[in-house]
């Protein structure tokens, strides 16, 4: 019993939040190796595009909840998405057009890019903070929860509870069909393949004749559609707000190396590393080695390697010790 | 010659017995600053005690009493200590309302109240580390300390049976001060404090400081943060994973906005918040609405009773230096005595000057301990069905 015990206290603090934490980091993380591979340079606005595509997707739910429209049990936010995608493709698009266009023209380096997608991160920054401000807002409605741990404890009879909110369970769903989609459209699609192609020799694709303007506005448009998905994921899921999007920049970079930069598979794989390893070296572990071991072999103190306040602090060290010994990432990739 | 300055030495000695004497209050607060949005109730709520004694016309046997402000800034040392400074050699104050915030309040006084000799009381600096500053006497807040709030939150949570508690507090001077007094107060009154954490404000994610925080365990977990911020956050992912059901609001905490972003999880939760139900509160509020200003912004009855202190003080000392005044002021602000509520600080000035012992309870019910500083009125509330209930007042 003891041992179930231990499971459970697990699951609910560390399998469930560091599952569905892992998903929104691999989604945003699969925009931001995109770029990478497609068009050769590190994009600086990708927490920036999540924030832009999550406000669209909020204003149009607050819109959907005035006329009364609803989805019932799930978030109404879920059919505003679309929209989210669509206004932010078309930014991206136009973002292009005005100003990655000119410097692919010039062939510039992609230091001088990664600048560039610097700049352009401000100016989402500062367009995202006019139109909805920089207070947080909360726009989740619909069932809160697939179980709640009071539930849970009374179906089981265990001493401890296991806790799945409904946009837990979401965001695992809908980041299992968008990636399944993804590697379908990447593998299966005649679009897909010119992508690839494109990615993996640029001079070769363009002898073939693939046309690089659609290569680009495609990738654009599918970066605009997952980072919008990541965004309203993660500001269902926890809470919406400017700045902290702008922060999840680097567990999302962080995500993409680990895995391999340029690599989609390595993204995913990136992101729940990432996610559980943040999770992972801050929880403490009093509770569940207490289950585990004798009473009188309790532990009196937390049993935790670092405070939760350096949790962003444990992305840098990842980065930094795959940058060290595995410079393209756990699944090759094109960075290193 | 010698002649000459006997009488005018002895026409002042007698002036001093028979005429009447004037007195300047210098009210220092950061009018600029951090705070720049409730100094100008707080300033003007001790002018309204100062226009309610020059209207009584009873002061010191006619004396008239003038005030003048002056800047603290709140964060800025050096200007506060230049702006006190310039009060007490430029303006000649006889005594000073304020300072505001604690770490200029500890300034004004390390630097210019003790080696001027001038004494002054603080409406809100609230820092337990005022407790213990040397003062020579010159220093009395009418605001309680921080470590006051941690005794009450103590002894609310003894009496409700509270065991064993953990404490999550938001990551800065206030969160941090007001942790330690409630864990020192709690464990000297044989409770178990399992962790005590800090969290972040303006996070999207508290589940990893709830996790924390659920590892260590406890009947209570008390939230010492903001309510439209990290404290926030904490009660709703400790409510989600089921980690703790009940929690403990301290004064930041209190806030109708809570109940309304985290629902009918908060029922049963209480806490604590700056409050009284005295006579003389409900008069300083019909005081202060007909002086023009809203009597529910933050320590604006505090600022009227520390003017008021300073006036009834010189009056009972019958003397406008700070060394006789100060001395008086535990006197006039607790019992035994005639109770002097807001409002009424004519009766007051008659009563001292008829030899009659007072109890100044004013608009927030004074009750001055320890070094000088007040005892605090606390409202203690349950959440019940969606709302705050009183429960009582402490």
């Amino acid at each position: 019993m003891d041992i179930i015990n231990a499971i459970v206290a697990f699951v609910n603090f560390v399998v469930v939040p560091a599952t569905a934490y892992g998903a929104q980091l691999a989604l945003g993380a699969l925009g931001a190796t995109l770029v990478y591979g497609i068009l050769r340079f590190s994009n600086f606005a990708q927490g920036d595009t999540m924030a832009f595509g999550t406000m669209i997707t909020i204003l149009m739910t607050w819109w959907l909840q005035s006329m009364g429209v609803h989805l019932g049990a799930l978030p109404t936010a879920l059919i505003a998405m679309p929209v989210g995608i669509a206004v932010t493709a078309g930014l991206l698009l136009l973002t292009d057009k005005f100003v990655y266009r000119f410097y692919r023209k010039q062939r510039a380096a992609p230091t001088i890019l990664v600048i560039v997608s610097l700049g352009v991160m401000f100016v989402m920054n500062g367009i995202t903070r006019l139109i909805i401000g920089v207070e947080e807002q909360n726009f989740a409605d619909g069932e809160r929860f697939v179980m709640t741990a009071g539930d849970f404890k009374r179906w089981t009879g265990l001493s401890e509870g296991l806790a799945i909110k409904s946009t837990q369970a979401i965001t695992v769903i809908t980041a299992i069909i968008v990636v399944a989609w993804l590697f379908w459209f990447l593998q299966k699609t005649r679009t897909g393949k010119s992508m690839r192609a494109f990615s993996d020799n640029e001079d070769l694709a363009l002898l073939s004749g693939i046309n690089p303007n659609r290569v680009v506005n495609v990738t654009w448009i599918i970066v605009a559609a997952l980072a919008t998905i990541a965004g309203v994921l993660y500001g269902l899921d926890k809470s919406f707000k400017p700045f902290t999007y702008f922060q999840l920049l680097l567990p999302i970079f962080a995500a993409a190396v680990v895995g391999g930069l340029g690599n989609p598979l390595g993204a995913i794989a990136g992101g729940f590393v990432v996610a559980y390893s943040e999770v992972f070296v801050t929880y403490a572990w009093k509770k569940v080695i207490g289950y585990l071991v004798p009473e009188a072999w309790a532990p009196d103190n937390l049993i935790q390697l670092l405070s939760t306040d350096y949790k962003l602090a444990v992305s840098f060290i990842i980065l930094i010790i795959v940058l060290l010994f595995m410079p393209t990432g756990l699944f090759k990739g094109k960075s290193g | 010659m010698k002649k000459l300055m006997l009488a005018t030495a002895a026409t002042a000695l007698m002036a001093g017995g028979a005429f009447a004497e004037d007195a300047k209050i210098g009210i220092i607060l950061g009018f600029t600053g951090p705070l720049e949005s409730i100094t100008p109730s707080m300033a003007a709520s001790a002018e309204l005690a100062i226009a309610e004694v020059n209207a009584s016309g009873k002061f010191m046997g006619g004396g008239k009493v003038t005030s003048a402000r002056a800047d603290s800034t709140c964060v800025d040392a050096a200007a506060a200590t230049a702006a006190a400074e310039r009060l007490v050699t430029a303006e000649g104050v006889n005594g000073i309302m304020g300072a505001d915030c604690s770490g200029v309040t500890g300034s004004v006084l390390q630097n210019v109240a003790r080696p001027n000799g001038v004494g002054m009381i603080s409406p809100s600096a609230t820092s337990p580390g005022l407790s213990s500053a040397e003062d020579d006497g010159l220093f009395f807040r009418t605001a309680p300390s921080d470590a006051r709030q941690g005794e009450v939150i103590a002894d609310i949570l003894g009496e409700r049976g509270v065991k064993s508690i953990a404490i999550s507090y938001t990551n800065n001077d206030y969160g941090k001060g007001l942790s330690d007094s409630i864990s020192a107060a709690f464990e000297a009154k044989g409770g178990k404090v399992t962790v005590v954490t800090a969290h972040e404000d303006g996070k999207a994610d508290y589940s990893a400081e709830v996790a924390t925080l659920a590892a260590a365990g406890g009947d209570v977990l008390v939230v010492a943060g903001y309510v439209d911020q990290g404290g926030k956050g904490i009660i709703q992912a400790a409510l989600d994973t089921g980690a703790f059901s009940t929690f403990y609001l301290p004064d930041g905490m209190y806030g109708e906005s809570l109940i309304e972003a985290i629902g009918p999880g908060l029922n049963g939760t209480y806490g604590t918040v700056p409050g009284t139900d005295s006579e003389g509160a409900a008069k300083f509020a019909e005081l202060a609405k007909a002086a023009g200003f809203d009597p529910t912004s933050s320590y604006t009855g505090e600022s009227y009773d520390a003017a008021a202190l300073i006036m009834l003080a010189m009056e009972a000392a019958k003397s406008t230096n700070s060394k006789d005044w100060t001395a008086k002021v535990m006197d006039v602000a607790n019992a035994p005595g005639e109770k002097i509520n807001a409002g009424e600080l004519g009766r007051a000035l008659e009563l001292i000057a008829a030899g009659t012992d007072i109890d100044y309870v004013g608009a927030t019910a004074v009750e001055l301990i320890g070094n000088g500083e007040a005892a605090g009125n606390f409202r203690e509330y349950t959440v019940t069905d969606g709302k705050f209930v009183t429960d009582k007042f402490r």
